[in-house]
């Protein structure tokens, strides 16, 4: 076990490391920001003093080097929007994102595992049809245009909910369930699936021999063992929500860092890009580790294999 | 009587042999409703990209400031002319719908023939030579899998700026991965068979091993999954658009079109309405020809 969880946390520095490449990558073929900050009429001779001034000048792999210190202190600079440092910007603005995705995926998984184990358990009844619809019908919708759509019902139309805005618990159930559907949908069909092949398992056979109560057999013998992927799903699932609340904040108008990213980047403002970037990517590790790791502690097979 | 009927199986004449076929055609639908569905959905919809101009009623970029955000045909203050209304700057909307179709099919088509292009041969390579170059490109695909691909892509588009080629580099990107994962396992699986162990024998080079007898064992599932990313990709395009980092305006394209609408939500809803329909007819097509093509590819059925 010990060993695993070592190999494991290496790992995650090691997708950190290459991450922090991509990102100084990008920013290395951005261009040279001495002539983006300067005014094209500045002479030369400014602008190499500005180079030197940023460090431009130096090689590479001091750049990088350079870079990475400052990463890990959390210093992107001030985002030239705001004028503030880009670091707080987005932590100020990361409790509303995780807010959203937290609920998101409670709802997920509240409606999606009983979902899924009605329609494998009455397979081909209408709670399946139903189901099954759901889970191709969510996967085929455009988060954003799902969520217009229940703006145009719930707010513009029946005026029961808010079209935007964070606050209530009723501002948050339009973004959570639009930020749901899609995982919603995948949740609704991996149960449903898995449930189906457990349930043809020699030993669900015989525990219905023994004559178990079907709820028994359902509960205690075919669910917990689908139950191992859906894990696995939620901890990827965590940095597909992060995605995803990109656009469905944009959408609802959620103060969160996805909103502020998408602004970030239409005003070219790259010190807030970094750190939202940089920000989300460390919590999408964090989420992914910890899945892991309590993976293995479900699995005992993945401990020692 | 049944001598008579095999008769007509063996020598179908004429007429009675096109109504045959018809009738072959209906019950095979009837039997998979879902596929059948699936293929017309799909053909509708690269038919509407094909003709776009030849069955577009307007111009889907000329502006016409007295139609501006009239409703569609069937409400009061609709007409004919204008079938699914114009939009905030007077352009008839089914015309821009039907050019939208185009710039969605090509991304997704393009789009997927990149990353399959790219993950098909690095996923062979890998669970070929295994070795540290596996080890580097499945850790790769590992750590972008854990990322979100959206915001990769607006980081990548930020810097780049949108367009056309910008868009298709970032949805290459971010979907080699899954055509990657996928071969390398079939790959690695094909390796271990004795008729590669005997072309190996007699001599045969690796190129020769990788691509005559490993890659088409590797064709068919990768044209089951690289139908289901043309949808996923499609979503994809569309959101970006929906950013305003997809292919700019004025070329219509069906996130750009919800985008737009959605300030009109409360007077014109049509303007985001149909757009998105387009988005889920299309996707959902592609899902049930996708599943049509994966039974009929399974050599195992």
């Amino acid at each position: 076990m010990r060993d695993y969880v070592v190999k494991r946390i290496l790992r995650s520095f090691l997708v950190l490391f290459g991450l922090s490449l991509a990102v100084f990558a990008l920013l290395s073929i951005s261009g040279d920001p001495a002539t983006i900050m300067l005014p094209p009429e500045a002479p030369m001779s400014e602008v190499i003093s500005l180079r030197e001034a940023l460090g431009f000048d130096q090689p590479l792999h001091i750049q990088y080097l350079k870079f990475l210190a400052r990463a890990v202190r959390g210093e992107f600079g001030n985002s030239w929007q705001y004028g503030l440092p880009a670091i707080n910007l987005v932590l100020e603005f990361f409790p509303a994102t995780f807010q959203l995705a937290l609920a998101a995926l409670l709802f997920a998984l509240v409606v999606g595992i009983p979902l899924g184990v009605v329609s494998a358990i009455r397979e081909g009844s209408l709670v399946d049809a139903l189901g099954l619809s759901l889970g191709v019908v969510g996967r085929a919708m455009p988060s954003f245009w799902l969520g217009i759509m229940l703006i145009l019902v719930f707010a513009v139309n029946l005026k029961v909910l808010p079209t935007s805005g964070k606050g209530e618990l009723r501002h948050l159930v339009l973004p959570a369930v639009t930020l749901s559907t899609a995982f919603l949908a995948q949740i609704v069909l991996l149960v449903r699936s898995g449930m189906l092949d457990v349930l043809r398992e020699d030993y669900i056979r015989t525990a219905r021999a023994k004559g178990l109560q079907p709820y028994t057999i359902n509960m205690r013998h075919a669910f917990r063992n689908t139950l191992i992927p859906v894990v696995t799903m939620v901890g990827l699932t965590f940095g597909r929500l992060l995605g995803g609340s990109v656009i469905t904040e944009s959408v609802f108008s959620w103060p969160g860092v996805g909103r502020l990213a998408v602004q970030a980047v239409s005003a070219r403002d790259f010190p807030l890009v970094q750190a939202s970037v940089v920000v989300f990517a460390l919590w999408i590790v964090l989420a992914n580790l910890i899945v892991d790791l309590l993976y293995a502690f479900l699995d005992p097979r993945i401990r020692y294999g | 009587m049944a001598v008579e009927r095999a008769a007509e199986d063996v020598f179908p004449e004429g007429r009675l042999y096109r109504r045959r076929g018809l009738a072959f055609v209906l019950s095979w639908a009837r039997q998979h409703v879902l596929h059948s569905l699936g293929i017309t959905m799909t053909a509708l919809v690269v038919a509407v990209a094909l003709l776009a101009p030849l069955i577009s009623p307007h111009d889907p970029t000329l502006q016409d400031s007295k139609i501006r955000l009239s409703p569609p045909a069937w409400a009061e203050e609709g007409s004919a002319e204008f079938p699914l209304g114009a939009d905030n700057l007077g352009r008839d909307l089914l015309s821009r719908i039907f050019y939208g179709a185009r710039v969605s099919l090509i991304v997704g088509i393009c789009a997927v023939l990149l990353a399959g292009l790219f993950g098909v041969v690095l996923g062979l390579l890998s669970g070929y030579l295994e070795g540290r170059f596996e080890t580097l490109i499945m850790g790769i695909a590992d750590a972008q899998l854990a990322f979100p691909s959206v915001l990769l892509a607006i980081a990548i588009i930020a810097i780049l700026g949108p367009s056309f080629g910008n868009v298709l580099l970032v949805l290459t990107i971010s979907g080699w991965v899954i055509f990657a994962r996928l071969v390398r396992g079939t790959t690695l699986s094909v390796k271990q068979t004795d008729f590669i162990l005997a072309s190996r024998s007699v001599g045969a080079p690796d190129y020769r091993i990788i691509f005559r007898h490993i890659l088409p064992h590797v064709v068919t599932p990768v044209i089951a999954v690289a139908n289901i990313q043309v949808g996923q990709m499609i979503l994809a395009e569309s959101a970006l658009s929906f950013l305003g980092l997809g292919v700019q305006p004025p070329t219509p394209t069906w996130g750009g079109m919800i985008s737009d609408g959605r300030v009109y939500i409360w007077q014109a809803p049509w303007l985001s309405v149909f757009p998105g329909m387009a988005i889920v007819f299309t996707v959902l097509g592609i899902t049930y020809l996708g599943d049509w093509l994966r039974i009929v590819l399974d050599p195992k059925y």
